[in-house]
């Protein structure tokens, strides 16, 4: 190969990866931008709560079943790893203080953002990008009508609403998943199970600061789905893309901001 | 009162360095059913969202109703877009409303009507379009020309003063094809409005339209009343309207030697 040609094989290269980063930021700020103007066009979603409601129903009542199951599983795997460790130093009544403070401040925020995303997230991408396919969005611009007004708006705020509701039934279902495998399973006292939990789990520490995370993660992968399907390309292909990206986008997005936030919430 | 509702002046638009269209004049008189034809992707539809303010011109301007569209802000827009009613080819239906609901959108979107008159007119829109039977039915449930017509419905919520159809007869069978061109003369009429089809459907645009621009390599190249263009002699028009193979418009997109092509290996 010549030098000329390994030059411009080179320079290929660089161009691509700069062309996919200027690509990622423009996406960034699109998405930036579709946020601002959900929150500036929400008026409409205040002064008609039914719109909300409506979506609250698709995108919370739903995914109950898909979110409820998991706990309830998630609660089990821990009672039954977590007696296995602590057995070992002889303190197994703490099983519920492990099992409450895993779901309250970890798993019931993240592992429910990721089923959300999974859940709800796809069916909003599929159907504002099927929307924009069949021009369901450029006829409500047509009749005079924002389409981020009456159509984003309202879904943004339901999942905002819907995801610390879902991430609190998951930590109490959980939390049930581990009592039913600690106590009438391996015998582990009921009494010791439920004192050294509401002795050891705090309010404001582990219960707030969980409810805090599901509320951040409900905002950052509601808005990546909504932005996914507004911005896809109005093709079949175009769709079925979108709803991938906004699985592996929310999901990256979601342990991203778990870390940032618990940093912040962790005092060492 | 101004004559023409709407006026494209010395109009071009294109995106990606290729001009759409080059220049483009037309008038759209009150009370009239004008058509715009041409060939697939000569950018007619293209001429509605102008129109309609979804995208801007590069030059040139459209005013509707005395008023340059793209110099609009916002709430211009919507105001001027509440004047007009849209058909898109495929109707644009709301699928997760039923017909009922879906005519009734623009109605509870933009007036305060208490829900009885909402429900009497909802009903008589349906009634004109023949449907008034079908309002408990969902979308998925109808056939392309009785979505067609739901649309349309729809899309006279509000007497609009003008009303512009896209593609309004493709994809139909001869009896829905009939029923659409019958009802965009009869409601234009009716309303007393304006209409703008964008159509290569020769036979039934021309049974309507009280005058045609004929577009073509991003220029009007002809126009009059359909009667004219019938027997028009410009090679473009006479290959349009009788629907010849070859003529200004090839048979065969540009490509290099057919002997050359097919000796060569790779595709």
């Amino acid at each position: 190969m010549t030098r000329v040609s390994l030059l411009v094989r080179l320079v290929l290269v660089l161009r691509k990866i700069g062309h996919r980063f200027v690509d990622r930021l423009w996406r960034l700020g699109a998405g930036a931008r579709l946020f601002w103007l959900t929150l500036v066009s929400s008026g409409e979603s205040f002064k008609r709560p039914w719109l909300v409601i409506r979506e609250v129903y698709f995108t919370g009542v739903l995914s109950l079943i898909i979110i409820l199951v998991s706990a309830f599983f998630v609660g089990m795997v821990l009672g039954l790893q977590g007696y296995n460790t602590l057995q070992r130093y002889g303190s197994s009544e703490a099983i519920g203080v492990l099992v409450a403070l895993a779901l309250v401040r970890e798993l019931g925020p993240v592992v429910t953002a990721l089923l959300f995303a999974g859940r709800a997230g796809t069916a909003i991408t599929a159907e504002i990008g099927l929307m924009k396919a069949t021009e369901q969005l450029s006829a409500m611009e047509m009749m005079a009508v924002s389409p981020v007004a009456r159509v984003i708006a309202p879904r943004f705020w339901a999942g905002v609403i819907s995801m610390p509701i879902l991430a609190v039934l998951f930590s109490m279902v959980g939390i049930l998943g581990g009592y039913m495998v600690a106590v009438p399973l391996i015998g582990v006292d009921a009494g010791a199970f439920w004192s050294q939990m509401q002795a050891n789990v705090d309010w404001r520490d582990d219960i707030v600061n969980g409810v805090i995370k599901s509320v951040v993660f409900g905002v950052a992968c509601t808005i990546i789905a909504l932005f996914e399907g507004y911005d896809a390309p109005p093709t079949a292909e175009g769709v079925s893309r979108a709803t991938t990206r906004t699985v592996v986008t929310s999901s990256l997005a979601v342990l991203g901001l778990d870390f940032v936030l618990t940093s912040f919430m962790i005092t060492v | 009162m101004i004559q023409n509702i709407v006026e494209i002046d010395n109009l071009s638009f294109g995106y990606k360095g290729r001009l759409l269209h080059k220049g483009i004049n037309m008038v759209f008189p009150r009370g009239k059913v004008v058509a715009i034809m041409g060939g697939s992707g000569s950018g007619k539809t293209t001429l509605l969202r102008l129109v309609g303010g979804q995208i801007k011109p590069n030059k040139g301007e459209v005013r509707v109703d005395g008023k340059v569209v793209h110099q609009q802000d916002r709430e211009g827009i919507y105001e001027l877009r509440r004047k007009m009613g849209m058909l898109f080819q495929h109707g644009a239906l709301f699928t997760d409303l039923s017909v009922y609901e879906n005519v009734a959108f623009p109605m509870r979107e933009h007036t305060e009507l208490p829900e009885s008159m909402i429900r009497d007119l909802v009903l008589m829109k349906l009634h004109a379009v023949g449907l008034r039977g079908a309002h408990k039915l969902m979308p998925a449930e109808l056939s392309g020309g009785m979505a067609r017509r739901v649309a349309l419905a729809r899309a006279i919520a509000l007497d609009p003063e003008i009303i512009m159809y896209d593609e309004p007869f493709a994809g139909l069978d001869p009896i829905s094809m009939g029923v659409i061109c019958d009802l965009i003369r009869t409601l234009n009429d009716a309303l007393g409005a304006t209409s703008i089809i964008v159509s290569h459907d020769v036979k039934e645009t021309f049974l309507i339209a009280d005058y045609v621009y004929f577009v073509a390599d991003g220029v009007v190249a002809a126009e009059g009343t359909p009667k004219d263009l019938e027997i028009s002699s410009l090679p473009f028009v006479h290959q349009f309207v009788h629907g010849e193979k070859d003529g200004p418009v090839p048979f065969h997109y540009a490509a290099g030697d057919y002997k050359q092509d097919l000796m060569e290996m790779d595709p």
